[in-house]
């Protein structure tokens, strides 16, 4: 810590030569070490709670692993078992579907929502946007657990949305309906659009300021309207914001926890009777934070999980990358 | 198109009538919380839904309260304590490592943060398990510090704080204060950290809103008798389901520091979520 804290330097003529020396000393110190000592929090902080945990994950996953137990009931190396019990076990391919399931079932309406709402936002006129910027910003602000209990109890039998959709005249809905997976997942999937919706319009709100105004202009010399001035200009500008979007939305969609957990109530992770909306990460804690003793197996389902979201995000690369040409 | 001044055209109806849609599914369900909290248990099984808040706040909120069960001040402090470590260290830790990243010539400078940004990626389930492990080991299972520790840093903030400083922060300025004979840290602490205290801020927002709504790994490492505010909540929803004015009286206590905190501070929120988002 000294090194951070080294005296002003002197004037050059009056200091004695050995304190100048030491002085000099001290300062080319401070500026080669400081810079490593101020980024290594991080680092420090990482190796512990990131990177080691990641790889012992791995680590364990080839192993027989109670968690709770380890000292009375040691670990046992079982090769790639984990991993081939995954292959035949239904409730994994289960946990699988969901997850893909309320993913697409709420990201692709949600994306499209939000791209609708930043063109509205970015009208250069309107008014009241610092209102309507606010007013979609308030459900991220909501904690998931508040949006769970919220949309549980609109959903319920008797709730708001059956009312809604009854004046439409849709009868009511049983959005607990056992077996009933289209019912359980739009639920969720609702949630989730609620809660990121507003908030992916602001990300691609901004993306869409930062596009150079002239662009618009020529293009509208060009004879362009408003719709094909989107797809011509607004949409290939937004390439890298859309990109940043989609691929948060996948790494956090693909882990979807919290909603589906309180959705089912939220006592056990099972998700449902049947498990209707059980996902990976549900799962995955499933057998190793209850049941402690199948912490391995859990272990190989969040590796599994975690290649999962990087293939699917160099896939959503690749997409946009030539959607955008 | 071009007719108005330079392609600027009148906002359309429509415009205003999306909007407003919008904003009214935003806020109703918030609406619906305060109304279902401050109304009787019956309101909320009648065949309508209810549309206006009464007065039996107070009544429903006491019932949450007398659970023995339901830890509600226990979680909101620990919620508080957690929130604020965690948002303090981050700030701090961020702050040096963005101007360090931004400012100084070092060795690896780009490697490691190329390293930092990569480390984004790493999905928080991904270590679930060995980190229940070690807590268990250092005996922090159900202690709050299990929830803090591995939160102290942020490779986002620390990435945020790195183009706030880069735009904020001209080089001249460092130059200067090294001329007058300013130790690096005394760069930190008299020129960098002033001139970076609004981006500061608004990370300290964004930090404290994800802590404060953490729930995955609180639940897996805390219990309801000592919980953090989302581990009671959620303890609350399956105790107690049946009984809506109880829970939602809970939640609507819950949820108001981040509105009000959304409702003061929104502005700078939005501009850290822009900024943050078109620099990546």
């Amino acid at each position: 810590m000294a090194l951070t804290t080294a005296p002003p330097q002197p004037p050059q003529t009056q200091q004695p030569e050995p304190v100048r020396r030491r002085r000099a000393l001290l300062n080319r110190l401070d500026l080669k070490v400081s810079p490593y000592l101020y980024i290594l929090p991080f680092f420090v902080v990482f190796a512990i709670f990131g990177a080691y945990p990641m790889f012992r994950t791995l680590y364990m996953s080839f192993y027989d692993w109670d968690l709770a137990n380890a000292r009375f009931d040691p670990p046992v190396f079982i090769g790639l078992d984990n991993y081939v019990r995954m292959l035949d076990d239904p409730y994994y391919w289960n946990a699988m579907r969901n997850t893909f399931g309320v993913f697409l079932l709420a990201t692709i309406p949600q994306l499209a929502l939000a791209l609708l709402i930043a063109a509205m936002l970015n009208r250069p006129l309107l008014r009241g946007r610092t209102f309507f910027r606010l007013a979609i910003l308030l459900p991220n602000a909501t904690s998931v657990t508040a949006v769970g209990i919220i949309f549980l109890t609109l959903f319920k039998d008797t709730g708001v949305i059956n009312w809604a959709l009854g004046l439409v005249g849709i009868g009511p809905i049983d959005w607990h309906g056992s077996g009933g997976f289209w019912s359980y997942w739009t639920a969720v999937a609702t949630m989730v659009d609620w809660r990121w919706t507003g908030y992916n319009a602001l990300i691609l709100l901004a993306g869409m300021l930062a596009i150079p105004r002239d662009l618009y202009e020529s293009a509208a010399i060009d004879g362009a309207g408003p719709w094909r001035q989107f797809w011509s200009v607004t949409f290939p500008m937004l390439r890298p914001t859309f990109l940043f979007v989609t691929i948060v939305s996948i790494v956090g969609g693909l882990q979807l926890f919290t909603e589906p957990v309180i959705y089912t109530y939220g006592y056990t992770v099972r998700g449902g009777d049947a498990r209707e909306v059980q996902t990976l990460t549900m799962y995955m804690y499933e057998n190793s934070m209850v049941s402690f003793n199948n912490a391995g197996y859990g272990a190989a389902i969040s590796w599994s999980l975690f290649l999962l979201i990087i293939m699917a995000s160099i896939g959503n690369f690749l997409l946009i990358r030539r959607t955008a040409r | 198109m071009a007719r108005r001044r330079r392609g600027v055209r009148r906002t359309s109806p429509w415009v205003y009538i999306g909007l407003t849609l919008v904003s009214l599914i935003s806020i109703y369900p918030l609406y619906f919380v305060f109304v279902v909290a401050t109304r009787s248990l019956d309101a909320l099984n009648s065949p309508t839904p209810p549309w206006l808040p009464g007065g039996e706040f107070f009544n429903n909120f006491s019932k949450a309260l007398a659970r023995d069960d339901v830890r509600f001040w226990k979680g909101m402090i620990n919620s508080i304590i957690v929130s604020t470590v965690v948002t303090v260290s981050v700030v701090l830790t961020s702050t040096l490592a963005g101007f360090a990243f931004a400012k100084l010539k070092f060795r690896g400078r780009n490697a490691l943060m190329l390293t930092i940004l990569v480390t984004m990626m790493v999905p928080t389930q991904l270590g679930l398990i060995p980190l229940w492990g070690m807590m268990q080991q250092w005996g922090l299972v159900y202690d709050i510090w299990a929830v803090i520790l591995p939160f102290l840093t942020s490779a986002f903030g620390v990435f945020l704080m790195r183009q706030y400083t880069l735009s904020a922060v001209p080089d001249e300025l460092i130059e200067a204060a090294r001329v007058d004979g300013c130790s690096t840290f005394r760069i930190y602490s008299s020129v960098v950290l002033p001139a970076v205290a609004p981006g500061a801020a608004v990370l300290a927002l964004l930090t404290f809103m994800e802590q404060w709504n953490n729930y995955l790994w609180p639940r897996a490492v805390l219990s309801p008798e000592n919980p953090t505010l989302q581990v009671t909540l959620g303890f609350i929803s399956y105790t107690y389901y049946t009984d809506y004015s109880l829970v939602f009286a809970a939640l609507a206590v819950a949820i108001l520091p981040l509105i009000l905190a959304v409702l003061f501070f929104g502005k700078q929120i939005i501009g850290g979520i822009m900024e943050g988002a078109v620099k990546a």
